[in-house]
């Protein structure tokens, strides 16, 4: 018995059980998302955080532990936003095919997406350092993080916050567009890369490469535009 | 496998150091997305592969693994949720409206901007045919 708590001491602490277990529940949930047809409702992601976030409470496992292994898994975020690069090469004739549109829906977006996170969290009386926390949702985490930073707020919230908004971006793309009677997949791809980065763009590869694409591109361009109007919005 | 690994990373570091270097408000992977891109676009152009080539490239096939897998990569970070309990409790339901809210216009305005633009120069250019 106290052999087998030895185990689970050393097993806990060590990066390789939280790594391994992180990769498992992923397909064991993709697994089943394939099985009820990538239906948007029952989203991959969100799934997985709540499955290995009660396993760690279960287990009583603190968030750090669990990050000393899984951080292995979230570094390559950084080497898949240059994998970009591959698909926007491939795809080069309709992307230059849309450039104005995009810049268009760039500007637009992104003014939207800070100036009502900013507004409507006033309105519901949030406090302030959720308000700070908040403004950059739509941003990859990384960048969004730094955002938060540079005005003194909380990054570990801002990365809850953009996660919950690439989430919700995820589930409510498809039937909204649908609804909306949008058909171009270049339009939707767009618009749920640059509202809900890359978990956006993960849903939006799964409907389409080109909408996919269209995510990964708009995600890279809000992270620029973001960073530049944050600050003149929040001061 | 490696090699294509090594280039995404290595574009990365170029794109890090200089972003941090020339303090940019750019970040440093989205440097590396663009470095990346014209190096593959210079080689198209000088014919190492067609456009549509590029895919089954060193630096290709581990892109599109990357990308194919996209999602997992959110979830470290996404677990985080678990240190913010008291906040959730407190301001769960308006943060939720919160972000809702703001999601569906961020995404209406974007996608009626988009396709109000594309058919504005449609209409445009086919004027100009006609």
């Amino acid at each position: 018995m106290a052999e087998r708590f030895d185990l689970w001491v050393y097993l806990s602490a060590s990066p390789l059980l939280w790594l391994t277990l992180t990769l498992a529940v992923w397909l064991l949930v993709d697994a089943i998302v394939q099985a009820v047809g990538r239906n948007p409702l029952a989203n991959p992601v969100l799934i997985s955080i709540l499955l290995v976030a009660a396993l760690l409470v279960a287990t009583g496992t603190p968030y750090a532990t669990y990050f000393a292994g899984a951080q292995f898994i979230h570094f390559l975020l950084g080497p898949a936003t240059v994998a970009l690069a591959v698909p926007l090469v491939r795809h080069w004739p309709i992307v230059r095919e849309n450039l104005l549109p995009m810049l268009a829906a760039l500007g637009v977006g992104s003014v939207v997406a800070v100036g009502s996170a900013v507004g409507l969290a006033v309105l519901f009386g949030l406090p302030e350092g959720v308000v700070t926390a908040i403004a950059p949702k739509s941003v990859t985490a990384g960048v969004a993080m730094a955002i938060t930073s540079s005005f003194g707020g909380d990054p570990a919230l801002t990365a809850v916050l953009v996660i919950s908004t690439g989430v919700i971006g995820a589930v409510i793309v498809t039937p909204l567009m649908n609804a909306m009677g949008i058909r171009d997949y270049t339009a939707r791809g767009f618009a749920v890369g640059l509202a809900s980065h890359g978990i956006g763009t993960a849903r939006a590869f799964t409907v389409d490469p080109v909408a996919g694409l269209f995510a990964g591109i708009a995600m890279g361009l809000n992270a620029v535009v973001t960073a530049l109007i944050v600050p003149l919005l929040l001061r | 496998m490696i090699r294509g690994l090594t280039i995404l990373l290595g574009f990365q570091l170029l794109g890090e150091v200089l972003a941090r270097g020339l303090g940019l408000a750019v970040p440093g992977p989205v440097l590396g997305l663009l470095g990346l891109a014209a190096a593959l676009m210079l080689a198209a152009r000088q014919g190492v592969f067609g456009l549509a080539g590029v895919e089954a490239t060193d630096v290709g096939k581990a892109a599109v693994t990357l990308l194919g897998v996209l999602g997992v990569l959110f979830v470290p970070a996404g677990v985080g949720i678990m240190q913010q309990y008291g906040l959730l409790l407190e301001h769960g339901v308006a943060l939720l409206a919160v972000l809702v809210l703001s999601t569906v216009v961020t995404l209406v305005a974007t996608v009626w901007t988009f396709v109000g633009v594309k058919r504005l120069l449609a209409r445009r250019s086919g004027g100009r045919d006609g």
